[in-house]
Parts: C-alpha cells; structure tokens; sequence
C-alpha cells in the first residue's frame, strides 16, 4: 500500500493551506499545554508520580493476565457479565449481540476511544442500531460525519461558528447562533431525551481494579453517568490495558489525568462502577485487538501503559499544526503513532515519520513512555520490513556512499557548492522542497576542512 | 593546567555551508588552551540516515568515526543533535563517554567563568531539542523541575549582549532533519512560528547551539526578505564585536 506512505505529510499539508486555521488550532492547544504545566506545577513532587505511576503500570503489563483474571473473578462475584474479545470484529459482536437480546435498536455511548478503533458506530449502524454519542465534541463530531480529531477534545478542530452551523442544521437552533453556552443548553435539551429514552448506554473504562472488580469512568459531563444510570443494560468496554492493580492506584492516577489532559486537578466526575443496580444488567468486554501481540514487543511494550491523557498531542508541535485527521487513525498524535503500527505496519507507515523527534512527547507522559524513542524504532523496523519506497531506499544508499567515503564527500561537497554558486537555479527550484518556502544557505567558497588545510597546517 | 587533546568534529552541513562556525569553534577552544586537532576524512555522524529509519546502513559512517576519533582524550562538535547520534549509536567504543557539544564542554570540562566576547544585539537563543532535551544542556518546559541553561550561562559572560524573553522557550522549529524536506507543509510553519516568537521580541540575531535548526530558520527569515540574521553561539562567544 505505497499510496499511503505520504498520508501524513499530504493531509498535513491540505490543512496547511489555511494558515490562520493553523495558528488558531496551534494556539488553543498550545493554551491546553499551557494549562497542564500551570497544573503540574501545583503538585509538589509532579515528577515522583509520573515515576510511581510508570512503575505501577510496569508491573501491571509483567503480569497482565493475573489481574485480568482476578479482575474478572471479582467483576463476576459483583453481579456483572464479563466478555472477552480477541479482536475489533468479536467486540462489536458482542455488543451486537446484547444489542439483539434485549431488542434494541438505540443505544447512548459516552466516549471510548476503544470503540472508534473498533469502529463500533459503523458496524452498529449496517446492522440497524442508531448510536447516538453523548460526550459533546463527540455528538458534534457525529452529527458533523468525523471522526474525532483529538482523543479528548474530539471536536477541537471546530470553530464555534462551525458548531453553530452543525447544530443549526441537525438541532434546528437558530442560523448564525454560535453562542458557546446557547450551543450547550441546545445539546442538553437535545441529548437528555436520548437519556430517558435508550435502554442500552455504552461507557469507556479510564481504570479497571483487578483488587475490586469495580472500574472508573472519568468525564466533565456526567454523560456516563447520565446513560448508565438511566438505562436497564450497562455495557462497558475497555483494552485489556487499562487495568490496575489496587483501588489505592487511583490516587496516583486520578492526580495525574485530568492534570495532564487539560490542566485540571480532576475530571468533574470520576465515577465508580462497582455492581449492577437491581433489575440493571451490567456486562464488561475485555478486549485484546492486538495488545497481546503488542505486549511481547520489547522495545515498544511499554506504548500499553498510556492513559489516553493526550497531553502528548497537546505539546506536540506537528500534531499542533496538522491537526487530528491528518493522522488517519483513531488515536492521533505522537502516541497513536507508536500505537498504529502495531496494528498495521502498511497502512500506517507514515505515523512514525510525522515528528521531528524533539521529545516533548516524552516529557509530558504521566506514565512516561518513551514516546519519541519508539518513534525512532518504529522508523527502523518500517524501513527493514520493506516499507520504504523505492527513492527513499535509493537515496539513502548513494547518501550513505558519499559520507562513508571521505574522499567521494569532498568532491561532492566541492562539486554541490559550485552548482550553489554558478547555477544556483540547480537547486532553486520547485522540486527542491527546501527551497519551495525557504533559501538555500549561501554557499561559500571553500568548506571548513579547506580552510584548516590552507590555514593550520 | 594540562592541555586537552581534543578532536574536532563539524558535521558534514556545516563543513560545506557554515565554515565560520568551524573556524570560531576551533578559535574558541584553543583560546581555552585547548590543543585542537581536526582529522581531514572526517564526513558525517550518520543521523540523516538513522533518523530516515536506515540505521542499518550507517556502519560506513561509524567505522569512520571510530577510525578518526578514537585516539583523542575529548571529541568536540558544535552540535547538540551530532552530539546525541554519537552518544547514542557508536556502540562498542568509548567514544560516547569522550563526546562533547561544544557549549557542554566549555561549561562542564573546561568550567568557563569568563569570556573576552562582545556582541552588542538583541539575541534570541533557540534551544535545540537535541542538545536540550536529549543532552539536557538546559531544563526542560515540561518537567516541574529547577531551571537551569548551560547556553545561556555562556551567553550570560558575553559584554554587551541582551537576551530577549520568548513565548515559547524551547518549541521545536522543525527542522528534524529529512523531516524537513518530508514534512515540508509542518517543518516550514513551525519554523516561521518560531521566527515570529523571536520577532516578535525584538530579536536582532537568533542564535543556538546547533546549526541544523539555524540554517532552517535562516532560510525563512531570507524568504521573508527579514534583517534577523542567525549566528551559531560558537560565534557569539568568539565575537569581539564592540558596540
């Protein structure tokens, strides 16, 4: 699948063609980042609980399958159903399948990122079912026919104005209306007959303890809370990742969550789901969809312990500046891309190269992973496998030819600088992508080694 | 004081393009007494190709390395990300443990408390993510941790020089190597946004530890027809410009 090897770049370059959409996008993320440090910096010893909560989920992918399955024994002791799916195909069958029992043919979901990389609403939808998502940058992203951009501010790469038009036309609120709170109220009205009205209500896991069987659903707009609370079956799906050990974990990781995604000390709601309520069905779908595989990769195991924080993206210079979509997967940003080629090495061949390397990815994980590195490796293992194509291949085997040999490099050097000199339309031009937005340096008469060699011996 | 033995590397860009930033790299160090050798079939470090996901091929690059540079107490190259390809990959020598970025010797080794330099400008210091973030030649924004800044305590002995604040103290500019080329729709507005920043407050020169990054932010700033020029900070530190 050569044709995708310059998705990123493509895509990147299409939304670059609205630069003052650019600079906003930047900026109001920039904003996000601005807030998480703002927030960090209040926690005294910030990076002691990155550390213990790295160390944490160390220990939970060394023994994964223990806690799974004493997360199962005690999720079962609860009162709730557990599923298992090997993959994305057998989690929406499952949910199809609970769906069918019960004769329901509409459901209400909170945000789950687990869904969108199962590619749930597409599957429920050829089957009948109508899902209606009830986060609002999901429903705005829904009723807008994307998906998300961000995996926590799903619709941040909309205007309010946009909002406003979205909403005009599937909501019926005045045109021209783009009054944030207005908006809001329309999607409360709106939304809250889903609530009433669905039986079924589909929730994410932030945290699943294998001590309790209980698991936590983090939002700010008790839209989980809202479907769960109010429909007879409960139904919530998490990667088999997002497990902890210990209820007492939760004060490492609930202190670092809403901290690092958007600057506040902790999401308006972190709710416990512990035991289905009486006459309430409430079933839980593990889900594996290549974490397993991923797990016995050594260099790149690690990418597992993510809590879906996105302060990665949020930092992230190139995510800042290309936005979501262009990352083509439904985990974006710098750690989707070290997640992507786990699941398709083709498809997603050109995530890895979509950073210039810098670290600050790195840096801003609460659970600190090595994003940036991986980066890196994921690069090495693309290019091995044979997913380069074939003038990158060939450039990279003559570069290596010149600087392998001292004597080609300086004829080369020599000859390239003469070019630069006396015909610099050689390089200046279109297919020169350096020189497209930027100059050539100026090339000067005589290289460094030159001027030792005439000058110091 | 016994004299340092230092080899000096210049990666192969600025070999070719910046001449004056090897020569004030060679004049800096020998001011400090050092005694600078620079081997003549010296090429390049190999990142370009490691980076581009070739590692594999870059054995060529490595051999010569070791080859040049093995029989020198200290190496030295004004390049934070060289530095760190170095420091990184050359396996099985002891080359990383001698390998120096300039600014990170004449702070650490040489521990510089004075400098004849003058540069009287307003200078803005682009810290590279290489040097920064890989070498920790300054704090970092995202850790909650002491600040600190190796370049700038350099920059800090030069007369006449002021340093002006930015919005965004070490974002990216977006070279990131072939990144740049790759990515050129990204690479080339992260670099005019950090051109802006430095801009924006007044800078008359921008400045770093690495010239890869300067070198993309020059290309936009003559793009832009702008009077900000870019000096690497060998140059700054080897400036007797008086005002």
């Amino acid at each position: 699948m050569s044709t995708n090897h310059n998705n990123h770049a493509a895509l990147a370059a299409a939304f670059n063609k609205d630069e003052p959409r650019v600079e906003w996008h930047d900026q109001t993320l920039w904003w996000v980042r601005k807030k998480r440090d703002i927030a960090a910096a209040k926690v005294p010893d910030w990076e002691a609980l990155r550390d213990t909560a790295s160390r944490i989920k160390d220990n939970v992918l060394s023994n994964l399958s223990g806690y799974l399955r004493q997360f199962e024994e005690e999720a079962i002791r609860n009162g709730i159903t557990v599923h298992w799916a090997a993959d994305a195909t057998e989690h929406n069958q499952i949910i199809l399948s609970l769906l069918q029992k019960h004769k329901v043919d509409k459901m209400v979901k909170s945000k789950s990122m687990l869904t969108e990389e199962c590619h749930l609403n597409e599957f429920l939808h050829e089957n009948g079912v109508e899902v209606i998502d009830t986060d609002l940058g999901e429903r705005v992203v829904q009723l807008a026919g994307e998906p998300p951009s961000h995996i926590v501010l799903p619709c941040i790469h909309k205007k309010k104005e946009e909002i406003g038009e979205i909403f005009h036309e599937h909501l019926g609120t005045p045109a021209g209306n783009a009054d944030p709170q207005f908006l809001t109220h329309a999607a409360r009205l709106h939304l809250r007959e889903k609530f009433l009205t669905r039986r079924v209500a589909l929730t994410g896991v932030n945290f699943a303890v294998a001590e309790t069987g209980e698991f936590v659903v983090c939002t700010n707009e008790g839209n989980a809370d809202m479907g769960a609370h109010l429909a007879d079956v409960h139904i919530a799906c998490m990667g088999i990742e997002k497990i902890i050990p210990q209820r007492r974990h939760l004060g490492v990781f609930l202190r670092l969550l809403a901290r690092s995604a958007t600057g506040q000390p902790i999401t308006t709601y972190s709710s416990h789901f512990r035991r289905p309520r009486p006459g309430q069905e409430m079933h839980i779908v593990l889900v594996d969809n290549g974490r397993s595989v991923h797990l016995g990769r050594k260099d790149f195991r690690n990418s597992l312990k993510c809590i879906r924080c996105a302060a990665c993206f949020n930092t992230c210079p190139v995510y800042r500046r290309s936005g979501g979509h262009s990352y083509h997967t439904a985990v974006a940003g710098p750690i989707g891309s070290i997640l992507a080629p786990n699941l398709d090495r083709s498809k997603y061949a050109d995530l890895p190269f979509a950073s210039t390397l810098c670290g600050s990815c790195s840096n801003v994980c609460p659970v600190k992973i090595d994003i940036h590195e991986q980066l890196y490796k994921w690069r090495q293992v693309i290019v091995q496998e044979g997913n380069a194509t074939a003038g990158k291949k060939a450039a990279m085997k003559a570069m290596n030819w010149v600087l392998s040999n001292p004597s080609v490099y300086h004829g080369a050097g020599r000859a390239g600088r003469w070019f630069m000199l006396n015909a610099p339309f050689t390089v200046n031009n279109g297919l020169n992508a350096w020189w497209r937005q930027r100059d050539m340096p100026v090339a000067p008469k005589q290289s460094f080694g030159e001027w030792y060699k005439k000058n110091k011996h | 004081m016994t004299k340092h033995r230092v080899g000096l590397f210049i990666p192969c860009y600025v070999d070719q393009f910046y001449p004056q930033v090897g020569i004030a790299t060679l004049e800096l160090l020998e001011k400090f007494g050092c005694e600078v050798v620079y081997p003549p079939n010296q090429t390049c470090c190999g990142q370009p190709m490691a980076n581009s996901g070739f590692e594999h091929l870059t054995t060529g690059c490595n051999d010569l390395f070791i080859k040049n540079f093995s029989e020198f107490d200290y190496i030295v190259a004004p390049s934070g990300s060289c530095v760190l390809h170095i420091k990184e990959h050359l396996h099985g020598s002891d080359i990383p443990k001698k390998m120096y970025e300039l600014v990170e010797f004449l702070t650490d080794v040489l521990k510089v408390d004075s400098l004849e330099a003058s540069f009287p400008y307003k200078v803005g210091l682009h810290q590279s993510c290489h040097g920064q973030r890989g070498l920790g030649l300054a704090q970092m924004s995202e850790l909650m941790a002491p600040p600190f800044s190796k370049p700038q305590q350099l920059l800090d002995l030069v007369k006449g020089i002021e340093l002006i604040n930015l919005d965004r103290v070490d974002e990216c500019c977006g070279f990131g190597g072939t990144f740049c080329v790759a990515e050129e729709a990204v690479s080339v507005k992260m670099g005019k946004d950090r051109v802006a920043d430095h801009i924006h407050h007044g800078a008359e020169v921008i400045t770093g530890a690495d010239m890869s990054c300067l070198m993309h932010l020059e290309g936009i700033l003559r793009r832009q027809k702008s009077d900000v020029r870019v000096k690497h900070i060998a140059e700054i530190l080897n400036s007797q410009i008086k005002a």
